[in-house]
This record gives C-alpha cells, sequence and structure tokens, in this order.
C-alpha cells in the first residue's frame, strides 16, 4: 500500500515526453476491463483481472479524445497529492470540463465520461481512485465499540447517538485506535441498521454493525475487508432474500466485473452470509411476509446459480433453487411480522449462535 | 344521294408529292416543331454547315453568329465563317433545294449526312416570314462576292433566285459564306448552350456570338490546329442491304464477283471474297450484273457471315482524350475535377463507330438559391454529341442515356436512385462518331438504341467512372486526413499542459516536440494514398490488438 503515487503518475508522464521525443505514437497501457478478461481466481475466492492490456495511443482516431482525457485526469489527480487536498470525482469534472480551442468540442461534455476514465487510469497505473485523492459520495454508515482517528480527529463510533459514522470514499486514511468487537455484522438496508443501532445490538453482541444502504460503496467494502484483515474479525451479512441481496454478498465476498481490478482491495472473500434464507422464511415461519418473485428475479436467480463461487456450495445451490422453485422472496423488514424486536432478539441471536452461516 | 366516285376521278386527284411539300406539312420531321427549336434549328444548321466545310478545306474556322429580334417572334440569324466558299452556281441548290448535297452518299464522317438542314431552313424561313434567304459567298479574295437573294419551290424542289448580283463590298472577308435568315422564333438560352457545346467538342473553332439584347461572347479556341481529316469509307459488307448492293453491282466497272467483292468494299481482300461467294454459292467469275434476285439475297447472307476484317477506323475522327478535357477545363475553368475518355473504334451493322466520354465534376452550382435543407442534390447534366454537333433534344429517347442510365453509379461514389441519371454536381459529356450515325429521325435528336452502341458506351463511361472515383475517394482520404491532423492538433494544447504537469518537464518545450511530431506526420501524410494505408492498417491492428487481449 505504500507506493508514492506522485512518483507514479510522474514515471507516466516522463514516459510519454519521451515517446513524443523519440517521434514515437505515445500510449498508455490499460488492461481490459471487460467479462473476457475477468477472471475467478478459486485459491483467493475472488475475481481478479486478467492480463490482457489494450493500447490507448495519441496518433489514432478512436483513441486521441481519451488519450487527451486521461492525461488531464491524471495531471489533476497529481496536482491534489502535491496540495495534499481531496476532490470528488464531480468536483473534478467540472474543473476539467472546458472548449477546447477554435471548436466547440468539450474536453468533457457529461461526468458519465470522465468516471470511467478514473477507473481507466486506476489500472494502468495500479492505483485506487482514492489514493489519487478522488472521492465519492459518503455512503454506508457504521457503528461499534471503535475509535479511529480521522483526519486528525478522534472519533468514537460508540458515541453517536440515534446516527452513525458516515463511511468515506477514503477509508484507507483512517487509522483505527481501538477495536473491541468479536465480529462485524454487515446489513444490506438502512432500515435495518436503524432497528439494530436503536435495540443496541451492537452492544449486546460485542460487534461492529455497517449498513451498506443498497449495494456497498468501495469505501464501505475497503472498511470491512480492513476490519477483516486487520483484526481478524468475522464478517456476517444480512441481506433481503433474493437475488439482489445474493448479490450484494456475492460483491463484498469476491468483488464485481467492473472493479475486479481492486478486489484485492476491497473484497473479503472470508465474508459469511447469514440470512435472509428462503429457509429461513419456512424456519420462522414467515411464509405470509413473503413477495412473488418477479420473472427478473427468477432470471436473476439462474444466472447466479451459475456464478463459480455459488456454484462451489451445495447448500447455496440449495437455497437458489428454492427461490427459483417456491417463486417467493422476502426482505429482512419481513421479520418485524413477528414482532418489531424479533430481528434483535430471537433471530439475529438464534443465528448467531448456531453459526447458521452460507459460505 | 350522293354519286358514287369512279376510279377515273381519283385518278384526277392522285398526283406526285414533292419532298418539300412533304416537309412543308410535316415540319416537325425537321425540327421545326416549336418557334424556340425552330430559332435554335437555323443556327445549328449554318453551324454545321460553316464548320464541316471550314475543316474539309483544311481551314481553322472562325464563326461569328449573330441574332437580332426584328419583332415580336421574328428574328433575323445572321451566320458567317471564313470557309472555302461556295462556287456561284451551286449556291441556289444548296440553299435552296432539299436533299441536295455532298455527303449523303459517301461513308465519312460529318456533321451532316443528308442533304436536309439548311435548305430546310430556307424553307421554313418562307413558310414563316417569307423573307428570302440572302447569301453571300467568296471563293477567292480577289474575286467578286456572289450575292443570292432565293426561295424554295416547294412543287418542284428547286431554288427560286429572287435576286443575284456580285459585289465589291466585303462581307465576308477574304473568303467564306454568310447567310442571314429572318424566321418565326423564340428566343431561350438554349441557342447559347448550342453554341457553348459546340465550342467543348470542336476546340479548334472560335466562335463569336450576339445574343438578341446585343451581348457579345466569344468562345475562344482551345487548339489552334485542325483534326486529322477523316477518309471515306467503302462500305463494308457487314452492313450490306439489298437495295445498296442492288445499286452498287449495277454501277460497278468490276467484270467479276471476285473483283467487285475486293474493289467495292472495305476489308475485303481475295480470302474473304472467295469465302463470301463460297457461302453464298455463287461463282467468283459471275459478272456482277447478271445476278438476279435471289443471287443477291444469297450474296447478303455470304457477306453478313463470312469472317471479314473490322472496318478500318481512319474514317473517324474523335475529338481526342487529351484534347477533349482540355477543351472542357476551358469552359469550366473552375471545375474541381475533369475526365475523359476515347474508346477504340467499334462497329455496328458493318459501320465503324467511336465512343468518347467526358467528365467535369464539381464545378459552381449556377443557381445559388439553395440553402442547406434543400441540399438534395440534382441529377447530373449530360451533354450528348453526335460527330461533334451538341444534341440538344429528346434526350431520354437517345441511346447514349440509356447507357448512362444502365451504369451503376453507386459504384464511383456517386448517388443514384434506380436506373436513373445520377446525382452530384457533375456533367457528363457522351460523344458517338461514326461514319452514319444510325439517328432516331431527320431532326438528328437522339441516337438510335443499338447494342453495340449501347455496350460500348457503358464501357467508355466506365472507364471515366473508374478515373472519377478515384479521384473521389483520394479527396475524401484527404479530407479525413486533414481532419484527424486537425484533431490531433486541437488536443495538443492540453496533452501539453498535463504531460508537463506529471513530467515536470515546462509547458512550452513539452508543447514544442508534441507540434513537432504532429508536423512531422503531417509531411508524410502528404502524398496520402501510401501512407493512409498503413497508417489506416496500423489503427486496425491496434484495435484487433486489443480486442484480443
Amino acid at each position: 500500500m505504500v507506493k508514492d503515487v506522485k512518483k507514479v503518475l510522474e514515471n507516466l508522464g516522463i514516459k510519454l515526453v519521451q515517446e513524443i521525443e523519440k517521434k514515437e505514437n505515445p500510449n498508455i497501457e490499460i488492461p481490459i476491463r471487460a467479462l473476457s478478461n475477468v477472471v475467478y481466481d478459486k485459491k483467493l475466492g475472488q475475481l481478479t483481472l486478467g492480463n490482457k492490456t489494450s493500447k490507448r495511443y495519441y496518433f489514432n482516431v478512436a483513441h486521441a479524445k481519451k488519450f487527451m482525457q486521461t492525461v488531464m485526469v491524471a495531471s489533476f489527480s497529481k496536482q491534489l497529492l502535491e496540495q495534499n487536498i481531496h476532490a470528488s470525482i464531480r468536483d473534478m469534472f467540472y474543473n476539467l470540463k472546458r472548449t477546447l480551442p477554435d471548436s466547440d468540442e468539450n474536453t468533457f461534455d457529461e461526468q458519465s465520461e470522465s468516471d470511467p476514465i478514473i477507473v481507466d487510469l486506476e489500472v494502468a497505473t495500479d492505483v485506487l481512485r482514492e489514493q489519487l485523492h478522488l472521492t465519492t459520495d459518503r455512503k454506508g454508515i457504521v457503528a461499534g465499540n471503535v475509535i479511529i482517528q480521522d483526519r486528525g480527529d478522534n472519533i468514537d463510533w460508540s458515541k453517536l447517538g440515534s446516527g452513525g459514522w458516515s463511511i468515506p470514499s477514503t477509508v484507507d486514511e483512517i487509522t483505527f485506535k481501538k477495536v473491541d468487537a468479536e465480529f462485524v455484522l454487515v446489513v444490506e438496508k438502512n432500515a435495518g441498521f436503524e432497528r439494530l443501532h436503536e435495540d443496541k445490538f451492537w452492544q449486546k453482541h460485542k460487534c461492529i454493525l455497517i449498513g451498506t444502504g443498497g449495494q456497498p460503496s468501495r469505501g464501505t467494502r475497503l472498511l470491512i475487508q480492513r476490519l477483516n484483515g486487520e483484526f481478524k474479525l468475522p464478517v456476517y451479512v444480512f441481506c433481503d432474500s433474493d437475488s439482489y441481496g445474493f448479490y450484494i454478498y456475492s460483491v463484498i465476498k469476491s468483488g464485481s466485473i467492473s472493479l475486479a481490478h481492486v478486489s484485492d482491495r476491497i473484497a473479503t472473500p472470508e465474508a459469511k452470509y447469514l440470512g435472509l434464507t428462503i429457509s429461513d422464511i419456512y424456519e420462522y415461519d414467515l411464509k405470509k411476509a413473503t413477495i412473488k418473485a418477479k420473472d427478473v428475479d427468477i432470471k436473476r436467480a439462474k444466472e447466479l446459480l451459475n456464478y463459480d463461487w455459488f456454484k462451489k456450495n451445495p447448500k447455496w445451490q440449495k437455497e437458489i433453487n428454492l427461490l427459483i422453485e417456491k417463486g417467493i422472496k422476502a426482505e429482512i423488514e419481513a421479520l418485524s411480522h413477528r414482532g418489531l424486536k424479533f430481528m434483535s432478539e430471537t433471530y439475529l441471536p438464534e443465528k448467531l449462535k448456531k453459526k447458521d452461516f452460507l459460505d | 344521294m350522293s354519286e358514287r366516285k369512279k376510279a377515273e376521278d381519283f385518278a384526277k386527284e392522285q398526283k406526285e408529292i414533292s419532298v418539300s411539300e412533304f416537309f412543308e406539312k410535316n415540319k416537325h420531321l425537321l425540327g421545326f416543331d416549336n418557334p424556340t427549336k425552330s430559332l435554335l434549328m437555323a443556327v445549328k444548321e449554318a453551324v454545321d454547315n460553316s464548320l464541316d466545310a471550314c475543316e474539309e478545306a483544311g481551314l481553322v474556322p472562325d464563326i461569328t453568329v449573330k441574332i437580332k429580334n426584328v419583332k415580336e417572334d421574328v428574328y433575323l440569324v445572321s451566320v458567317s465563317d471564313n470557309g472555302p466558299g461556295i462556287v456561284k452556281e451551286q449556291i441556289p441548290r444548296v440553299f435552296g433545294k432539299l436533299l441536295y448535297g455532298s455527303k449523303f452518299h459517301r461513308l465519312k464522317q460529318s456533321r451532316g449526312q443528308q442533304g436536309i438542314g439548311i435548305s430546310s431552313v430556307t424553307l421554313y424561313s418562307q413558310l414563316t416570314t417569307g423573307v428570302p434567304t440572302k447569301v453571300w459567298s467568296k471563293v477567292e479574295s480577289k474575286k467578286k462576292t456572289h450575292y443570292f437573294e432565293l426561295h424554295l419551290n416547294t412543287a418542284k424542289n428547286e431554288p427560286d433566285i429572287v435576286k443575284e448580283e456580285d459585289i465589291d463590298k466585303e462581307v465576308v472577308g477574304e473568303h467564306g459564306v454568310r447567310i442571314d435568315m429572318e424566321i418565326h422564333g423564340r428566343y431561350r438560352k438554349t441557342v447559347e448552350d448550342y453554341i457553348k457545346q459546340t465550342s467543348i467538342s470542336n476546340p479548334f473553332a472560335k466562335i463569336s456570338y450576339t445574343a438578341p439584347d446585343g451581348t457579345k461572347t466569344t468562345f475562344p479556341r482551345s487548339l489552334n490546329e485542325l483534326p486529322k481529316q477523316p477518309k471515306t469509307m467503302k462500305p463494308h459488307p457487314h452492313g450490306m442491304e439489298f437495295g445498296i448492293l442492288q445499286r452498287l453491282l449495277q454501277k460497278t466497272s468490276s467484270r467479276t464477283l471476285l473483283s467487285f467483292l475486293t474493289n467495292e468494299f472495305s476489308s475485303v481482300g481475295n480470302q474473304s471474297a472467295k469465302e463470301i461467294c463460297k457461302i453464298a454459292k455463287l461463282d467468283e467469275g459471275t459478272k456482277p450484273q447478271e445476278l438476279d434476285r435471289s443471287s443477291i439475297e444469297k450474296l447478303i447472307k455470304g457477306m453478313q457471315t463470312a469472317k471479314v476484317q473490322r472496318p478500318p477506323t481512319d474514317c473517324l475522327s474523335p475529338i481526342g482524350s487529351a484534347e477533349l478535357e482540355k477543351s472542357l477545363k476551358k469552359e469550366y475553368p473552375n471545375a474541381e475535377f475533369v475526365t475523359s475518355i476515347t474508346r477504340d473504334p467499334e462497329v455496328y451493322r458493318g459501320f465503324p463507330f467511336l465512343i468518347e466520354v467526358g467528365i467535369i465534376y464539381g464545378f459552381e452550382q449556377e443557381s445559388k438559391k439553395k440553402n442547406d435543407e434543400e441540399k438534395r442534390e440534382d441529377t447530373i447534366e449530360l451533354i450528348r454529341f453526335a460527330n461533334r454537333v451538341p444534341l440538344l433534344y429528346q434526350q431520354s429517347a437517345c441511346a447514349l442515356t440509356e447507357a448512362v442510365k444502365d451504369v451503376d453509379w453507386r459504384r464511383y461514389n456517386l448517388q443514384q436512385s434506380g436506373s436513373n441519371l445520377p446525382s452530384g454536381p457533375m456533367k457528363l459529356v457522351v460523344h458517338i462518331c461514326s461514319v452514319w450515325v444510325p439517328f432516331m429521325s431527320e431532326s438528328k435528336e437522339a441516337v438510335a438504341a443499338y447494342p453495340e452502341i449501347i455496350k460500348e458506351t457503358k464501357l467508355a463511361i466506365q472507364d471515366a467512372g473508374r478515373k472519377l472515383s478515384s479521384y473521389l475517394s483520394g479527396k475524401r482520404r484527404a479530407g479525413e486526413q486533414k481532419r484527424r491532423l486537425q484533431m490531433f492538433d486541437r488536443y495538443s494544447g492540453e496533452v501539453s499542459a498535463a504531460l508537463s504537469i506529471l513530467s515536470k518537464i515546462p509547458e512550452k518545450e513539452v508543447e514544442k516536440k508534441l507540434k513537432a511530431l504532429i508536423e512531422s506526420r503531417i509531411h508524410i501524410k502528404e502524398d496520402f494514398a501510401d501512407e493512409e494505408t498503413k497508417e489506416v492498417a496500423g489503427e486496425a491492428k491496434d484495435v484487433k490488438e486489443a480486442k484480443k487481449k
């Protein structure tokens, strides 16, 4: 992790200027980020990028503009690093957007153009976006018996009242002062987080509670990985019992195709799935709180069946097949069908005690 | 009850119709269908005659055309040349008798071929205004100028001399002819088009033209020499027809069929003559005059099936590829691209013919009313010539047009909907020259659709089309090349600034190096054809590699 990012960017610049001097076609080598170049590494238990690369040339009609955009983003980032400040990816877009001389062409027209360039630069330099000092909106909240230091301030995650600490995108810059917990519980929904936080679940069960608010942000995934890696805390994931919930777990555990290049930094292969499962619906008598699965849910479930990491586990095969067979799904809030405190007082303690997890 | 007519009564009514009377009633057959066209016909017949006369006499033509509006719908057409002039005795019949001429009976490329043209104008003028046609002719500089005022006696098809005198006054210079005709007509720009086109197909002629409003235009020559005089050709056996053969057999001084064949026909040697006799099953020694009907028919069959060499081609006088191109460039100095093709002679019905094609691409549109929305391009302008004479009417009935439509123009980077004329900023010139151009009517406006002519015209157009296409794709490549270099240049500022920040090398220095690199790539590209393909191939490779990885 201790990589001199400034130096990496400087070297990139020097290489390109040298190519120009030698009258060569200046180019940036970028590993390909497409399904065809993403492999599941069984040993590591995560998605990784293959070794296919492409070259982005300046003297190529199809590449020239992206070449310009890539060096612009790189130089923007280098300036951030030199001044030790951060900028959101939206700030960057506005900062770099301008009209080229003698034309009506813009350097960037939309943020959707600059965002992928950042990822290109990430893979090209093997440096994380966060290390390039480019941030995204905070997403995800955390609470627990933990004290951290963030830009010089100590923050106690147990003393944040009704809220939690909003997880920033630059999690690698925080340092842990005190971690007093036995495991990490990741909840897919903010509502679930609120419920458990109010019930002081993390206090009673000595855990760190993380709410992802849907698909977890990179910062959240990085935090989960750090807690797992640095403090050997088991990670249990608690999601809706449907294809989307299962996939969130899969992303936390193995990484995603679009961010396969950073899987080793943000995936947590040791993460385990706690619930909700389709079997739980029957086990905990939640039948009446289920929702009929739509066609897309079934279709997605069938795709999940073929994912390597779901394939190798018969228990997962059973759960997904059950979803397809019964044609039902359930949200974690379905547990409230058995009473508002059923989740924190009955369901979760029982699951944890039985160690009833899916891997 | 009406009285029955008897055959005798009919006999009283039946009488000979003179050719002149026939055409008097059928003016349209000679091209005088409407006032606009009639005025053009008068100009055209006079100019064609002048050009033929000058060319045959080996004189570089200098022709003056003046049109004056005498009164409403009446125009005075005056055409004068520097030709050899016409001897006094011949003048009345040349201008005052239909079907009198020197060109009908011979096989030689010339503008006129039937002996109708100029006398039909005399006839038309007499029918519409009654004013006699005036002719001045001077044969030698020392002699006097002969002056005639002529009418045409339609009943007899003979000239009526209204006035005749020899005068001293200089009217036509050292030698030449001037003709003044007062006719009913209407003036349109087609007259000017005709003269402009005539100037294209006769690059050795200088034509001065004064329009009715007094504006004078001179069409200079782009060539100072006359083309090689076409030779007169003997008939070719493949084109033989009964009547002509019968006449030739009667007239010949040859004593045997074999010598008749070798003497009277082109491309027939002893060998072919023997073969013809063999196929016809006729004795080689037969006296030509003694052949009867069925023998003549057999002889025709023999002539048509025997292997005979192609007719000679020195009877044709094409404009010439280089000359046509030069002439087109002179006439359209702003054209972006001009090319032309002269094909080798071919044969239809035993007559040699030859096709020439010229292309003028990318000229200033004459009407600038078009805005962007109306950018749908007009169809091209087709300019047809037969023996150097512009064909201005009946375009759609003409075999040359049919051939143009038959070509797939999309192959040559032009738009074309269905089998219509293609669209685009282009003029297409098609010239057929032959010892006998097969016109569809006496007014000589459309070429008849002989398959050999259509095929050959298509081949000529395709030759020229390929040249156009390679020009257009070269132009497109050059355009693309320019655009991409502009693009690299446009991005160079941002790239230099960014690279300077990254590498800590001063921006000025990086920019200088990058500009030099872009510059060097421009220079490489100046002979774009080769480098371009390499560059494109290189790019394709990049993409392919990227895909592979």
